[in-house]
């Protein structure tokens, strides 16, 4: 019955959906990268690595507005992902435990989950509003300072688009971490409570490292999505000041789609990728180092 | 919300897609009118359509209250023409502009599209639509039926790519309640820079901002972009081949917006739609904005509001204005002469019709049109009618729409305090320079 074709066979339909939206994409980027393309225009010449070499040079077009956006992904993926890795955890411990009302709670963290990026950026940009939003407003009334300028400077910005972020994603979080520590056996708690260990050593020597490959997926996750950031600061604070809080997505799409600049988008896509993997290839070897 | 920002669901607009299409398709089925009203104005060879049956798609970014007018009236064109099925999909603009020349290469793309004036080099450039030089001689259409500026603005390499439909500047808008409250005439908005400075003196006495200013393009850049040639001043060189908004005029027009926040008449970080939100909600009196909200204002009649031309700050009168302008799409499988010609019949028609645009929140681009007493009628629109003389339009340059958001970042800085006029739009300027010189080889003109 079973040739040595079979599970080429059963991998074929993957394959090809792989090849066609995954693979073929990253070719096509690449090949992109080389030229200066428009795809409307007749003409669109090879220029080698000029686009690639334009982000390292400081006389550039796109120097200035490129490094700015690193940065800005920076800072965002920096100041989010310990929140995004470390509250969830701490929710998806309390929501562990058997108490009334338990399913209850965990649908209403996970529920800003489900809402799309353009709702939630609309909602709050009007709720940060510095002169008329609902935030100043009740800040003002416990008699804090109630012209926090939320979305139009920094670092009040990166404070809404991480804490939008935090609130938005940590549902997403704490469900995988729910279901890791779900997985953990009962019995190694009841060994651990036998020798007389506290909560904090249950939680240090039992918890944490039955999460670890939760923890090391969710922190690889976070750090991509973190770095992919676009809808939140192109709806609520749409870069400002000046394009501070432009990140590199958006700065790719603004220059691919909206200026009809393939090539260098492409370029900036693929440098973008290489640094995620780099950041991975560091996250995955401090994780391994960990388990030796 | 102005008529570009409008936010719509994905199944909002597709259901006015296919509304649309379903009011159209109706229109097919339903018997048709007499073809010769179409062309009710002076004999010509292309303003009527007799051959077979054409349906045509025109795809356009109405997705504000303008939308709706714009469907009726193509209603009433399908229902008065039994050869010609006109059906429209409605974008959002930023959408509809990324999207259109993948259509159009893909030969998926409309017959006709409504395009902003400063896109039309870009598009012409880019071969996604064609001259209408045929267009508008077979119409007998010539500069003297438009107001010069908006004719001239259709021309890219001597050759006309648009026909105006409309023009829109930015008005002056101001709350009566809080101009009576400050002790002012409530009827006799400022008109010039003394008058505008007393004024918000007076309305500061009272303790009102009175005059918020927005850092962001929509529409406190605009506001900025008005001041500038105000000041004498110009965003760009006379060929639009460097950019001029470091010039002393720009800085000194820049920096008398930047000072409102510091002389109290504006509170600083001023978010997008603030301003105007402000002014309906009586705590801002002035708000310089587009002229398509006239609509939305007097959807609130609990708002006691005027709109009149923008004061003149500066040595000279000036205003941001832009226009939608009809285009014919290239066909990359060949243009079929059937479609032109009705396509033409359709324009035509639409530009005589124009009076009830009007009444979307739009000055008519017809000359026509705006001496038609209906149109006078149209008391608010018609204010800001007055003010196109003095229009200051974007030039027309394939890419410059790109080039002159870099304006408008650089006032975002110095409204928000986070550079100094001048040090924001010297770097606005040195990055746009280069985008230019960027574009001239892209675009090889």
């Amino acid at each position: 019955m079973h040739g040595r074709a079979t599970p080429y066979l059963f991998l074929l339909p993957y394959l090809a959906i792989f090849g066609v939206f995954g693979l073929l994409p990253i070719v096509l980027g690449l090949w992109l990268s080389l030229h200066q393309w428009d795809f409307q225009l007749p003409d669109k010449p090879f220029v080698g690595l000029d686009n690639y070499r334009e982000l390292f040079s400081a006389d550039s077009l796109v120097f200035g507005d490129w490094w700015e956006s690193v940065r800005a992904t920076a800072i965002f993926t920096v100041a989010s992902v310990p929140l995004l890795v470390v509250l969830p955890l701490g929710m998806a411990l309390l929501l562990n435990r058997s108490f009334p009302g338990r399913t209850f709670f965990r649908a209403l963290y996970f529920a800003p989950y489900v809402l799309g990026v353009a709702v939630v950026g609309l909602l709050w940009r009007f709720l940060l509003d510095a002169n008329l939003g609902l935030v100043n407003h009740l800040l003002g009334a416990v008699g804090l300072p109630s012209d926090t300028p939320w979305v139009t400077a920094t670092p009040w910005a990166w404070v809404s688009l991480v804490g939008v972020t935090v609130w938005w994603t940590c549902g997403f979080n704490a469900v995988i971490y729910l279901a890791g520590l779900q997985d953990i056996p009962a019995e190694l708690y009841e060994a651990a409570t036998v020798d007389g260990a506290s909560t904090w050593d249950k939680f240090r020597h039992v918890t944490l490292p039955g999460l670890r490959p939760v923890l090391l997926f969710v922190v690889t996750t976070t750090i991509l999505a973190s770095a992919n950031m676009f809808g939140q600061s192109y709806l609520i604070t749409q870069g400002a000041p000046g394009n501070e809080t432009r990140t590199v997505v958006s700065y790719i799409v603004e220059r691919g789609l909206a200026q009809n600049d393939a090539g260098r988008a492409a370029a900036m896509s693929i440098t973008l990728t290489l640094m995620l993997v780099l950041v991975s290839v560091a996250n995955f070897r401090i994780f391994r180092y960990q388990e030796d | 919300m102005t008529i570009q920002r409008t936010e719509l669901s994905r199944r909002r607009l597709l259901g006015l897609g296919l509304g649309a299409g379903a009011a159209a398709t109706l229109g097919i089925a339903g018997c048709g009118g007499d073809d010769s009203e179409g062309g009710a104005a002076s004999g010509d060879g292309g303003k009527t359509y007799t051959g077979p049956k054409v349906s045509l798609n025109l795809w356009n970014g109405f997705t504000g209250g303008d939308g709706d007018i714009f469907k009726k009236l193509v209603d009433t064109f399908n229902a008065e023409h039994a050869n010609i099925a006109i059906t429209v999909a409605t974008y959002r603009w930023e959408d509809y502009y990324a999207k259109l020349p993948g259509a159009v290469s893909s030969g998926n793309g409309p017959d006709v599209a409504v395009m902003h004036m400063d896109q039309l080099a870009t598009f012409a450039a880019r071969k996604v639509i064609q001259p209408v030089d045929d267009v508008a001689s077979a119409l007998g259409l010539s500069e003297a039926d438009f107001a010069p500026t908006v004719w001239q603005g259709g021309l890219y390499q001597d050759k006309r790519y648009g026909i105006p439909l409309d023009m829109h500047p930015v008005g002056f808008y101001y709350n009566k309640t809080l101009l009576e409250r400050a002790g002012l005439d409530p009827d006799k908005p400022p008109t010039n820079r003394a008058e505008l400075e007393e004024a918000l003196a007076a309305l500061k006495g009272k303790g009102i901002q009175g005059f918020w200013m927005s850092p962001f393009q929509f529409t406190g850049g605009m506001t900025g972009y008005s001041l500038v040639y105000q000041f004498g001043g110009s965003l760009y060189n006379a060929d639009a081949t460097k950019a001029a908004f470091n010039s002393p005029e720009a800085v000194e027009a820049v920096t008398w917006c930047a000072k409102l926040v510091a002389d109290g008449h504006s509170p600083a970080n001023v978010g997008q739609d603030a301003d105007y939100l402000a002014l309906k909600s009586g705590k801002n009196a002035f708000n310089v904005n587009g002229i398509w909200q006239v609509n939305d204002l007097k959807k609130s009649p609990q708002v006691r509001w005027g709109v009149a031309a923008m004061p003149q700050v500066g040595s000279r009168r000036s205003v941001w204005a832009n226009s939608h302008n009809f285009t014919i799409v290239q066909q990359p499988r060949g243009a079929d002469s059937n479609k032109v010609a009705g396509a033409k019949v359709f324009i035509n028609w639409l530009s005589q019709h124009s009076l009830d645009w009007a009444a979307g929140g739009q000055v008519p681009a017809r000359r026509s049109v705006l001496d038609d007493p209906k149109f006078k009628a149209l008391t608010e629109v018609n204010t800001l009618a007055g003010e196109l003389p003095d229009a200051a339009f974007p030039p027309a340059a394939p890419g410059i729409g790109d080039v002159t958001l870099l304006f408008y970042t650089a006032f975002n800085e110095a409204v928000l305090g986070k550079k100094s006029p001048k040090q924001a739009l010297d770097d606005g300027v040195a990055k746009a320079d280069k985008l230019l010189e960027d574009n001239r080889k892209k675009y090889g003109s």
